[in-house]
């Protein structure tokens, strides 16, 4: 066994999964409180990578004048805001009309706002590649027993962490945040209990489409390049991720996108061994969706939910 | 006379809550049968149980000498074991005679290649069947209705329909979710006539689930009581209402209502 | 008479085929173009609306059984055509038949895959599992060498003509259309409807789910051959999520579940795709509105539901 080798796929796994966690922590919020798949969401997550373009681009002029890591956090920063004001714009024009409706109409409304937002950006943007600039250098750092990790690694995993202990801090402790489990965990008697539902709804949106934004940019960091249709594959890899954990819990969704990364690097950087083509990559994910339906369809961490007759 | 459903020792538990514990109960052929009991006592659960809706965890349930064990519930229909719903379920997209005509499919011969070719045999059964449903709808007064969609039939005509898509299938034994839920009193002094009619005119036994006494008293011979998923009394209506452990049990739901 | 209806129609449209592909000579290529195009859209549309109107199951993975359906006529027919390329026009027309149906049989055979996960999912879980199941396909094409890998396929003969595809459009029709107007089929109404009450009616709702499936998706191969062999080159880009949804656009606006909105709202999206043709990047952008102001303010399709008006007992 080379366990260098194995270090470092685990390192490259864990880089790709914290993207799709921080993705599928969206999917698992909205789920969460309104039981529908935001379809769109990973069209937030493209668009978070444009607008870490654009910022950067509009605010080159002043960069020079401060440290390359506050530069950085702020294209983070804004990148998220405006993907957070987008989610809540999404939600309160094409979701919020069809609170009562079935969740059929609403997966139809999520398939167009997805297709709105990823030919609208092709429209505004252009269909090919754009190269994404370098937001911090880039070195690469020698570990132990010839294993290297990126500058862009180490903040990809490094940001990610402290978004997800803040989101456990917003979950856990704040108001907002009780009213968000309140309502996840039964929506009438929330609302009965003086929850303000709409400005939940308009929060957990906020905040998914923020993490996806942040996603976003680290998806950009570390390949390079965007493009208006990336945020399909990712989307649905990080919508698998969601399910994987168990719908609706948000510490599964975390687990569950770590998972994903970790499983489709390995089968990359073992293919030889396995016998599976490194171009099946994109399939294993929907492997492991379709596996996790047909045996364990609560998720890994999730509750199962019987209707009743 | 043997039975025609028997329960042995039945038991149901959902993640360890136990909603219905060891229940034996049987139904004769054509007898009326009344399951009642304060709210929760697991009436409905016994429903989904005989129904294959619920896998039970233990016991046995026999329909005519016939084990219900992992049948599925559309199997156990075609047995001869119908329901309505508590809450209505018709097609709601599909017209009266559609919603019968459907019920009438796990007596098919023909299937989906006959569906294309449109033969003789195919287009003599379609004919067999439309005249079947249009006796039928004409028996229960939905005949002049046929072609409205289900949904837009008032209150009580659902209902009443979904009695008549239920024998549609067939049916030795009818289970009746809280037919009477969300009925005015002369609305139930009608649907008592109907179930008595439907028992005398299709000779099937009935298991009644009911909140309303007056209608399980109105319309049984012989009435269940449930209270905690555990059969606490049964007997004729005259012996269940002097029945103290009953009038215990419904008492003591009202005290915790006031 | 009025019981030979449906055998009537099917024969009108056949015959009607015909007449098509007798004055095609007369058409020029620009419309025989446009016709085959709304000929293979009114297959898919017509074929996705059984699975996703009648019956219920969302399903976002029409492209991929369009691919195994193309990929495995065109195999066939490239393994053929040196042998073909000589033989009277009758036999290369047999083989290009044959290797239709063997394409379509096989994306059926996908079909029945992917309706076994769909007993246990509803609603939007299926359509993600489906569009999984499409891409999974996608992506062993692009993976296979023998398949052309990404690049795709070249050469294939140009055997589709307007008899084959308006042809198989109307027997396309006419089994979802017949298949749903019997006491049989309207079974498939009842699991969109109520799975559960359907259960307890004594429908086998497993059965017509996978049924729907394989029917469908066996439609959707033969319009997948249809396609390859008229436009001579397939890729696996070509079938991607995107085209999906786009057929799932049709069947929405159309009307889930009614048979003729559905094939109304093919002939038309293909007539908006050639006229819109050079304001290409605002066509999808039109349709995704198209899409969620219609959830808003008409669910039901924008041609709306003929069918459910119409759908009355049999007179006698």
């Amino acid at each position: 066994m080379d366990w260098a080798n194995l270090t470092q796929q685990l390192i490259n796994g864990l880089s790709l999964g914290a993207i799709y966690a921080l993705i599928a922590l969206g999917y698992t919020m909205v789920y969460g409180v309104l039981r529908f798949i935001n379809f769109a969401h990973g069209d937030v997550f493209m668009i978070g990578a444009f607008a870490g373009l654009y910022v950067h681009r509009w605010l080159k002029p002043f960069f020079q004048w401060m440290p390359e890591f506050l530069s950085a956090l702020l294209v983070l920063l804004l990148s998220m805001c405006i993907c957070a004001a987008l989610g809540i714009l999404i939600e309160k024009l094409a979701y919020k009309p069809l609170r009562q409706r079935s969740r059929l109409t609403v997966l139809i409304t999520a398939i167009g706002v997805s297709l709105l937002l990823s030919y609208g950006a092709q429209l505004l943007f252009g269909a090919a590649p754009k190269g994404f600039p370098q937001l911090i250098k880039n070195d690469t750092h020698d570990l132990p027993g010839a294993v290297s990790i990126t500058t862009e690694q180490i903040v990809v995993l490094v940001v990610t962490l402290l978004l997800l202990v803040s989101l456990r801090f917003i979950v856990q402790k704040t108001r907002m945040g009780l009213a968000m489990r309140a309502l996840s965990n039964n929506p009438t008697a929330a609302s009965l209990m003086g929850v303000n539902t709409d400005a939940v709804i308009s929060f957990t949106f906020g905040l998914g489409s923020a993490l996806a934004a942040a996603a976003g940019i680290f998806f950009a960091m570390l390949y390079q390049a965007i493009d208006p249709f990336m945020g399909i594959l990712p989307g649905i890899k990080a919508f698998v991720a969601a399910v994987l954990g168990g719908v609706g819990n948000i510490a599964g969704a975390a687990l569950g996108g770590f998972l994903i990364g970790l499983v489709e690097t390995l089968v990359v950087g073992y293919s030889k061994n396995i016998g599976i083509p490194p171009g099946f990559r994109d399939a294993v994910a929907f492997v492991i969706l379709i596996l996790i339906l047909m045996f364990k369809p609560a998720g890994l961490l999730g509750k199962s939910e019987r209707e009743k007759v | 006379m043997s039975d025609l459903l028997k329960l042995e020792r039945v038991t149901m538990e959902f993640g360890g809550l136990r909603a219905v514990g060891d229940l034996d109960f049987h139904i004769a052929p054509e007898e009326m049968v009344g399951l009642i009991g304060p709210n929760g006592a697991g009436k409905t659960t016994v429903f989904n149980i005989i129904t294959g809706v619920y896998k039970p965890t233990r016991g046995a349930i026999r329909f005519n000498g016939v084990s219900l064990h992992d049948k599925k519930a559309n199997r156990i229909t075609a047995l001869g074991i119908a329901r309505t719903f508590q809450n209505i379920r018709l097609f709601g997209s599909l017209t009266v005679f559609d919603n019968v005509r459907t019920a009438m499919n796990g007596r098919l011969r023909h299937g989906i290649i006959h569906s294309l070719t449109r033969g003789p045999a195919f287009r003599a059964e379609e004919e067999r069947i439309r005249g079947e449903v249009l006796a039928l709808l004409d028996i229960f007064g939905l005949k002049d209705d046929a072609d409205r969609q289900a949904t837009d039939l008032p209150y009580g005509d659902q209902r009443r329909l979904e009695i008549v898509r239920a024998l549609a299938t067939g049916p030795k034994l009818l289970l009746l979710d809280e037919p009477a839920a969300g009925m005015n009193p002369t609305e139930k002094v009608r649907l008592m006539e109907l179930i008595h009619f439907v028992q005398e005119k299709f000779r099937i036994a009935v298991l009644l689930v009911e909140h309303d006494m007056r209608v399980v008293m109105g319309v049984c011979q012989r009435i269940v009581v449930l209270d905690h998923g555990q059969k606490i009394a049964e007997g004729t209506p005259q012996a269940i209402q002097r029945d103290p452990k009953v009038i215990e049990a419904y008492l003591g739901e009202e005290a915790h209502h006031a | 008479m009025k019981k030979h209806i449906a055998h009537l129609a099917l024969v009108a449209g056949l015959a009607a085929s015909v007449a098509l592909y007798a004055i095609a000579p007369q058409l020029d290529d620009y419309a025989v173009n446009i016709f085959v195009l709304a000929g293979i859209n009114i297959i898919l549309a017509v074929s996705l609306n059984l699975v996703n109107g009648h019956t219920g199951q969302f399903s976002l993975g029409h492209a991929g059984f369009m691919a195994a359906g193309a990929y495995t006529s065109s195999i066939i027919t490239l393994t053929l055509a040196p042998a073909l390329a000589s033989a009277p026009a009758w036999q290369a027309q047999a083989a290009f038949f044959s290797a239709l149906l063997a394409g379509g049989l096989f994306a059926s055979f996908c079909g029945f895959l992917v309706g076994v996960p769909s007993l246990r999912l509803r609603g939007d879980y299926l359509a993600i599992v489906t569009l999984g199941f499409g891409e999974i396909i996608r992506v062993v094409i692009q993976n296979t060498n023998a398949l052309g890998g990404a690049r795709g396929l070249e050469g294939i003969p140009p055997y589709t003509n307007l008899l084959w595809t308006f042809g198989i459009a109307t027997v396309a029709i006419y089994v979802v259309a017949s298949l749903v107007n019997s006491t049989y089929g309207r079974g498939f109404i009842s699991v969109r409807d109520d799975e559960i009450a359907a259960e307890a009616m004594g429908i086998n709702t497993t059965k017509y789910k996978v049924a729907a499936f394989v029917i469908g998706a066996f439609f959707a191969g033969l319009a997948g051959g249809l396609y390859a062999h008229f436009i001579s080159y397939i890729a696996p880009e070509g079938f991607n999520f995107l085209k999906s949804v786009d057929v799932v656009v049709m069947v929405i606006l159309g009307g889930m579940g009614s048979t003729p909105g559905v094939a109304a709202a093919a002939v038309l999206l293909t007539l908006m795709n050639e006229l819109l043709r050079d304001f290409e990047q605002y066509r999808m952008i039109v349709f995704a509105l198209l899409l969620i102001i219609l959830m808003i303010v008409r669910p039901q399709g924008l041609l709306g539901n003929f069918q459910r008006r119409k759908r009355k007992a049999p007179q006698p």
